[in-house]
């Protein structure tokens, strides 16, 4: 096949070949088609009865040269922050410093969970530390370490409001309001929790409409939940107000800490009458996002929701005269929720927070958030695609306007450059999410705002074309979704 | 050209010159107008965080991490340090990997998907139930999501979620956090010599039981015997069997699809992640009745526009962002990563490597418990069961003071009772088994 069906706009842009491999008219082999071996299972050779194992097992049995090759083939066909600009909006998909991955492959980092206070003061010790670190970054009095994820530490926020309001008689609420324009985690983690989801909308600036969360709020609101600067990377100017008025009702305010990163040393979510917050360590704090992840989402609170938190927290111990004993102890707070993760959450993730946050200091946070939000602002002036709302921070929502979001995005693919986030927040039409985060320089964005550029001006015959370029062609989701076939195994059943 | 600037971030690269023009391009003077926020909440103190060279804090994280005491762990119960051969961090650690996101632009993400898809095939293949999803947290979350997946799967309301007696404080604490905004109880069964004991499990469960969860080995250790029975006990409820367990055990222990498991959870990095303060990853499988209310992303195969084979994130209108609070669970980012380096552990192993891997933790903790039996005032195994990997065994003198003293000789094993201490052989180097047995004994005559 030619790879020269459209060649980019003009010649000053980027051309992108991503590596493909086709052999016998398919891509890089499975595994398993490269190799199955099937062993038995028993007889002679078990330690176990035979009525304790199973009968045999079949998998790829290759040598290590074939595995470097196959998965060094895999990652030549993924495209990371490493590769090229990567602005996925309220994801902020930062470069990731390598020496944090050198300390959390430290030995010392490798202790099991179960081991001794006494002989884990290392682990301990950074924990409180980065317990520390994160409540001055939130304005938050007490810090949990343990979510494993945004959504996790979300729903601890839940849970622990929940706790809370227990606590205080007040078990009878059973709402939390999430605005329409928020993240879907906060709608999925309020109803796991139990609670029932009143949605408000945003009014016609794109922030929280008072009229409309007057309305929603009462004597049964538990939570609102609210993203600060928003999905649009407004600020919500009447935070006070609205923090007000949910206090007024009885209700706590829970901080996203998805975005985050556009206020780092200027304003605190606790300063802005927050209760609870969760911090998104991956984007944040430049942890690696790993296909997926793991992230964590440690979790703030003012003293009051102090005691609700999961167990066990970190502290220092008391003192003792004798010298002897431990500096940090572990500790269950008086009414805590118990536990969200087996254990103590992404252990290894929270040592590269750690590294990150000491690394940069105040003085590197506070130009991180400076520079995002002038890299986003930067882009914006240069790109023709209407950006209806303002003044956004470290990210904003242009509109695809004639042209399908989706389409647009498949067609940055050839241009070398990750899209945007695409038809979300519905409030802008064919939405393109963007968020640059500080680490690109304005080379690198005025090459993305040429691909922007470039695919404004394309037709919808080429949109709908694309990607050309990348390891795989466009890809039917619907049909994959139709007959889901989702191992080897089925894949097999499926051709006999 | 870019350069860093001097007091900024050192990952925010610009110039004096190229900012201006920046500035200019956007209309301000200053970066700071760029920030719309109102006076009463502007922060203008400091956080109090010194700046520190990279070599400064790879010095300050070593330092601190330098006060865990080197220790051979013996540990387990539920979080396992096997080797893990170079091959998977250095190609774990290949940028493409590490730095993308979700697949959620597939065409420029297939390297990962199709990782991902591998993954699901081996827990498919170990576990013989038809899906597996790409990850959880760990297993504490995934029993979690099974225990609201049982809910969801079940014609009849009930309310019922039976667990042993001897579950992980931390599952089933996770547990009681995951149903709480439900109406279901979590209970215990009694546990017969570690194993599920039938008769007292056959009078607990009843038409309200919307699941039984068993655990296979046990977190004593224990290889459970009737794993069948107990699965015809929750069929008869008309009730989930979920189990838990893992890649390791999987390879040579009782095919769940054989024995009327419904769902298995557990720790899949058991493969591929070592020791890492109880950091995991959440095995999620069962059978195919259950494909639509499965929680977590899903990679499955379909065509591109030159109809060849290509990966996807599947049936996402069940995933948060789609379906918001209707979806089947909130997770979002996940463990894909850790799920990549399990993948990659399994292969590097093949199968043969899979059930040796097994059957040592068989046999090596047999021949311990052999030494440790042979220790006057010691008793190992406590349990009259096959074990895997791991045992409990009884001290005349309190467990307590034996772990302690052990500790101080260089060795972590777990107290598991007055009398009871538990020990583990998975990723335990030979060499120091025989230090260990004489450690032993000389602290718990």
């Amino acid at each position: 096949m030619s790879r020269d069906e459209s060649e980019p706009a003009t010649d000053d842009q980027v051309r992108y070949d991503q590596a493909r491999y086709v052999e016998d008219g398919q891509y890089e082999p499975l595994l398993s088609e490269k190799d199955r071996t099937r062993v038995e299972i028993g007889g002679d050779d078990s330690p176990l009865p035979d009525d304790l194992t199973r009968d045999s097992l079949e998998l790829p049995a290759l040598s290590e040269p074939e595995l470097a090759r196959h998965y060094t083939r895999l990652s030549q066909m993924i495209y990371g922050i490493d590769t090229g600009p990567y602005p996925l909006g309220s994801c902020t998909m930062k470069y990731n410093p390598k020496f944090t991955e050198d300390v959390a492959a430290l030995p010392k980092a490798a202790v099991h969970p179960d081991r001794s206070e006494r002989s884990t003061q290392g682990t301990l010790e950074l924990m409180y530390r980065l317990q520390d670190y994160l409540g001055r970054i939130g304005g938050m009095d007490a810090v949990t370490l343990q979510p494993p994820a945004g959504a996790a530490g979300e729903f601890v926020g839940i849970r622990v409001a929940a706790a809370y309001h227990e606590h205080n008689g007040e078990g009878h609420r059973d709402e939390v309001i999430v605005p329409e324009s928020a993240h879907g985690t906060n709608f999925a983690t309020a109803a796991l929790g139990g609670y029932d989801v009143v949605s408000l909308p945003s009014d016609d600036e794109g922030r929280v409409d008072l009229e409309a969360l007057e309305a929603a709020l009462s004597e049964n609101t538990a939570a609102l939940m609210l993203t600060n600067p928003n999905t649009l990377g407004l600020f919500e100017r009447n935070i006070t107000e609205i923090a007000e008025m949910v206090h007024d009702v009885g209700g706590l305010l829970y901080y996203d800490g998805a975005n985050l990163n556009a206020l780092l040393g200027r304003a605190r979510p606790g300063d802005m009458g927050f209760d609870v917050m969760h911090y998104n360590v991956h984007k944040t704090f430049a942890t690696p996002h790993g296909g997926g992840g793991p992230g964590a989402g440690p979790v703030g609170v003012v003293d009051e929701l102090a005691p609700f938190l999961p167990a066990p927290r970190v502290r220092e111990a008391g003192d003792d005269s004798s010298g002897s004993e431990p500096a940090y102890e572990l500790f269950d707070p008086d009414h805590t929720i118990g536990k969200v993760h087996g254990y103590q959450g992404n252990w290894l993730v929270l040592v590269k927070t750690f590294a990150y946050i000491a690394r940069l200091g105040d003085e590197g946070l506070l130009d991180a958030s400076a520079t995002a939000v002038l890299n986003a602002n930067y882009l914006a002036s240069r790109i023709e695609y209407d950006v209806p709302y303002e003044p956004f921070h470290h990210e904003f929502v242009a509109s695809a306007g004639d042209q399908d979001a989706a389409d647009v995005a498949k067609r940055m693919l050839d241009y070398g450059v990750h899209p945007p986030t695409t038809k979300w927040p519905e409030i802008v039409p064919e939405a393109l999410m963007t968020e640059p985060t500080e680490v690109e320089s304005k080379d690198t964005l005025d090459r993305l705002a040429a691909a922007f550029n470039a695919v404004a001006e394309e037709d919808d015959e080429i949109l709908e074309a694309a990607p050309e370029r990348t390891a795989a062609r466009r890809i039917d989701q619907t049909a994959a979704a139709r007959s889901p076939r989702l191992s080897w195994h089925a894949l097999e059943n499926d051709a006999s | 050209m870019n350069g860093s600037h001097a007091t900024g971030s050192p990952y925010a690269p610009y110039t004096d010159d190229e900012r201006t023009a920046m500035l200019e391009s956007v209309g301000v003077d200053d970066v700071e107008e760029l920030f719309d926020i109102p006076d009463d909440v502007r922060f203008d103190d400091a956080f109090g965080i010194d700046a520190r060279s990279e070599r400064e804090t790879r010095r300050l994280v070593r330092s601190v991490l330098g006060r865990n005491d080197e220790l051979t762990e013996l540990l387990g119960r539920g979080h396992y340090g096997y080797y893990v051969p170079s091959l998977i961090d250095h190609l774990a650690d290949r940028s493409e990997f590490l730095t993308s996101y979700t697949q959620y632009q597939p065409e420029v993400s297939q390297g990962f998907l199709q990782a991902l898809f591998e993954y699901q095939s081996l827990l498919v293949e170990l576990t013989g139930l038809e899906v597996a999803n790409c990850s959880m947290y760990d297993a504490a979350t995934a029993l979690g999501e099974a225990a609201t997946l049982a809910e969801r799967v079940r014609s009849t309301s009930g309310h019922r979620i039976l667990v042993p007696d001897l579950l992980l404080e931390g599952r089933r604490s996770t547990l009681e956090n995951y149903v709480a905004g439900t109406d279901l109880k979590v209970e215990t069964y009694p546990t017969d010599d570690a194993n599920a004991d039938l008769d007292a499990l056959a009078d607990a469960v009843d038409e309200d039981t919307v699941m039984v969860y068993a655990e296979n080995p046990t977190v004593r250790g224990t290889i459970e015997e009737r794993l069948a029975e107990i699965g015809d006990l929750a069929g008869e409820a008309d009730a989930l069997f979920v189990l838990g367990s893992d890649p390791v055990a999987l390879s040579v222990l009782q095919r769940p699809g054989d024995v009327g498991v419904d769902v298995v959870i557990g720790d899949a990095s058991v493969l591929g992640l070592p020791t890492s303060y109880g950091m995991g990853l959440g095995l999620f499988a069962c059978r195919e009745d259950y494909l639509r209310q499965v929680p977590g992303r899903l990679v499955g195969a379909g065509e591109d526009a030159t109809d060849r084979r290509a990966y996807t994130l599947t049936l996402q209108t069940r995933e948060q962002h789609i379906r918001r609070e209707r979806a089947t669970s909130n997770i979002c980012t996940n463990q894909a990563w850790v799920a990549l380096r399990t993948a990659m552990h399994a292969a590097y192993l093949g199968p043969d490597g899979m059930v040796d891997l097994a059957n040592r933790g068989v046999t090596r903790a047999d021949d311990l418990a052999e030494r440790l039996d042979g220790i006057v005032g010691v008793t190992a195994p406590t349990h009259n069961r096959h074990h895997l990997r791991e045992f409990v065994a009884r001290v005349d003198q309190p467990a307590r003071a034996v772990a302690d003293d052990l500790e101080k000789r260089g060795f972590a094993i777990h107290v598991v009772g007055e009398h009871e201490i538990q020990v583990c052989v998975a990723g335990v180097p030979d060499e120091r088994i025989d230090p260990f047995v004489d450690a032993f004994a000389e602290v718990a005559r």
